[in-house]
């Protein structure tokens, strides 16, 4: 594994960089194997068609090169993760049941205050696990499933297989693929026809061994008329060596619902994120994908909406903030494989130091979606004269009747902003904070209003000093 | 600093750009409680002495001193400047995205309390109701972005809504009246109009005798190549008008 001497520097702005002792129930031996994937289905004590499934998705991860179109991947070592790492202590229903330090842990994170406060239900994996899972009962009630995916599969097979692996299936990519194969932990969650959740649900990630790989795997069916939010926020500690984040989240929103999934991505900068997130919209159906990537060291992730019938409707807002050593290269797609189908895509990026931004976005329009359109803007901000930013926008289009809008800018922080923002008694730090803060306030406006304080914060703490 | 004289100063003040300089030697005194006009033809040197007050990073002071209430601010960076009551109208304010004036108002506002001190919503409120008042400005504007998408004359009035919140001790306004019609000029000089008194001071710049038939001066000054060439009372700047600048142009080569 490679060590960059840059990391310790890096990270001591990362708040989240502290760690536990590692006691568990069970971690399988490093580096991937069939041994470790029967290993892992069996501790799940999962029906054959899984463990199936699981060795054939091994087969495809071998088959298929490591992708070399996107960031550096060179320093991601395969051999020296762990892909299975089991708390102790699984999936209570109570806090108090989650073992001490890694409920201390939540604490810290401000994990079970903000569930009191604000939210409809709430789970947290820690490892490769779930170790807390929760719905208010009010939601419970009116028939909202939020499991744990395990547990999913467990007390909702029929409707779990019906979705499971349909949306990304493990060809899709090499990424998709490992996940299939040891995926462990996410969520599972069900809203019936017509019921409106009206506050978030979220889940937590963290990971806290050295060199371990988190590779939860989340189905989400919003069935029709339905509505719902669900928020992810993530950290890990800050270790010399590099961990390995790799999630497939697979969303099915059916016909007039609503759904909307928002990341506050803030791993530590020694983390590989690479992440496959999914969602097939039914008619006039929507969807919206909000997307922060703070963290990371390099961060592959490009939300995708696939409009699957007529009136279907794919929104992505994406933000992505790089600092020394960190490549994020974040994205979107939106296909219309149907008529009248809309998407957006609001990307804006911010690179600092020595850090790279990348917009990397699919529009694809398939002849016979007549009548559809969608919209891209990417913004990049450049801090300084080492930052990087690239755009990469394919477009493809079969259909005459259809359009698509393509406007990309790139600016720098402006001397003159930053004069007069200091004339009214802002320091250069303060101002400059606000110059970034004013240019993801489009996305940021989107977010319930603590977790765009939360993105604020962090973006002004990894501003610190970055001017001047 | 208590026996030091509440003034703004300005002593053999010498600034360039890049190598070449542009203020040569300008004299200046201005108590609290008085507003002095600072006029001349364009391009000698009058908006370059307001933004090497504000502390423009791309004017280099030479020589000289700037003194508010007797210290020297030169080295200052331009937020302790500005804490020290230096507010500068610009002449064109810039556009910050994404960034209310509201929620800037009171990041400004808050800069200038003591550690640990809050601006309450009281003294916001209050404050900003009888600003916008002033200004014939509806509420809803303070939910706009910085200058984002502002006439001209919106922005000038943004300019002055902001000095009338952050209550400053010297104002220095930087053609504030280009671009006005007569309706917002008055507006404008109504909001200034509004603060004078006997702990604002500052200066005028401008290029016209009409701004000046509104917010009326104390004194007048005239700048040509990079000095004050001759000052005097409200009538200097009526001459200006009615005689134009060339007879000032001949006093500078006099005094070269």
């Amino acid at each position: 594994m490679t060590i960059n001497p840059e990391v310790s520097e890096i990270n001591t702005s990362y708040e989240y960089g502290w760690s536990n002792p590692e006691r568990y129930a069970v971690k399988a031996p490093k580096g991937l194997s069939r041994e470790v994937v029967e290993m892992i289905s069996k501790a799940k004590d999962e029906p054959q068609w899984m463990l199936d499934f699981r060795l054939k998705a091994l087969d495809i991860f071998y088959s298929k090169p490591m992708p070399t179109w996107g960031a550096d991947l060179s320093g991601l070592d395969l051999d020296e993760i762990y892909y299975y790492i089991k708390p102790e202590g699984m999936n209570a229903r109570s806090w108090d049941d989650v073992p001490d330090d890694v409920k201390k842990t939540f604490e810290r994170l401000g994990i079970p205050e903000a569930e009191r406060a604000a939210l409809a239900g709430v789970g947290a994996q820690y490892e490769s696990e779930m170790v807390y899972h929760n719905l208010k009962e009010e939601w419970e009630k009116l028939g909202v499933v939020f499991l744990s995916i395990e547990d999913g599969l467990r007390q909702y097979p029929d409707l779990f297989r019906e979705h499971f692996a349909t949306i990304i299936p493990p060809e899709d990519n090499k990424f998709a693929a490992i996940n299939s194969a040891v995926w462990s932990g996410g969520s599972f969650v069900y809203v019936p026809k017509g019921v409106k959740v009206d506050i978030p649900l979220q889940t937590y990630f963290r990971i806290n061994a050295e060199s371990s790989g988190q590779f939860e795997r989340t189905l989400i069916i919003v069935d029709e008329g339905a509505q719902a939010h669900y928020i992810e926020g993530c950290t890990a500690p800050a270790y010399n060596s590099d961990s390995f984040h790799s999630g497939v989240i697979e969303i099915v929103v059916k016909e007039g619902a609503r759904f909307r999934y928002s990341t506050i991505q803030n791993w530590s900068h020694n983390v590989y994120n690479l992440v496959t997130q999914r969602a097939a919209v039914y008619g006039n159906g929507v969807m919206e994908w909000v997307d922060g990537n703070l963290g990371s060291k390099v961060t592959m992730k490009y939300p995708a909406c696939y409009l699957l019938e007529e009136g279907a409707r794919g929104e992505v807002l994406s933000i992505a903030m790089a600092g020394r050593g960190q490549h994020q290269d974040a994205g979107a797609k939106i296909v219309h494989f149907a008529p009248y189908t809309s998407g957006t895509i609001v990307s804006k990026s911010i690179s600092k130091d020595s850090g790279r931004s990348s917009y990397r976005g699919l529009v694809k329009i398939y002849e016979g979606a007549r009548g559809s359109k969608t919209n891209v803007e990417c913004d990049a901000l450049l801090l300084d004269e080492e930052a990087r930013t690239d755009t990469y926008p394919y477009i493809e289009i079969e259909e005459k009747d259809a359009s698509v809008g393509h406007e990309a800018t790139v600016s720098k922080i402006n001397d003159e902003q930053i004069l007069y923002l200091q004339s009214r008694g802002l320091s250069e730090d303060e101002a400059a904070g606000l110059i970034v803060r004013g240019f993801i306030e489009p996305i940021a406006k989107e977010l319930p209003l603590e977790y765009a304080v939360e993105l604020n914060r962090l973006i002004e703490l990894e501003m610190e000093g970055s001017v001047g | 600093m208590t026996n030091q004289p509440h003034q703004l100063e300005i002593r053999n003040l010498h600034a360039s750009v890049g190598d070449q300089p542009i203020l040569k030697g300008i004299n200046l005194t201005v108590p609290r409680g008085e507003l002095h006009a600072v006029m001349g033809p364009n391009g000698n040197g009058k908006s370059t002495l307001a933004k090497v007050i504000v502390g423009d990073p791309e004017y280099t002071v030479t020589e000289g001193e700037v003194l508010v209430d007797g210290v020297n601010i030169l080295e200052m960076e331009p937020d302790e400047r500005a804490r020290l009551g230096v507010f500068l109208a610009f002449q064109y304010p810039v556009e910050i995205p994404g960034v209310t004036i509201a929620n800037f108002l009171r990041l400004a506002m808050q800069a200038r309390k003591a550690e640990g001190e809050e601006v309450s919503f009281t003294e916001f409120y209050g404050k900003l109701q009888s600003a916008l008042k002033t200004l014939e400005w509806d509420e809803s504007i303070v939910e706009r972005y910085l200058n984002e998408g502002f006439s001209g004359g919106e922005k000038k009035r943004n300019e002055i809504l902001q000095m009338l919140m952050l209550d400053p001790n010297y104002i220095i306004m930087d053609e504030t009246d280009s671009g006005l019609d007569v309706d917002a000029l008055k507006i404008v000089a109504r909001g200034v109009n509004s603060m004078r008194g006997p702990n604002l001071g500052g200066l005028i710049i401008t290029h016209y005798q009409r701004l000046l038939d509104y917010i009326v001066p104390d004194k007048v000054h005239i700048i040509v190549d990079g000095r004050v060439v001759q000052s005097g009372g409200p009538e200097l700047a009526k001459k200006l008008d009615t005689e134009g600048y060339d007879w000032v142009k001949q006093l500078a080569v006099a005094g070269a």
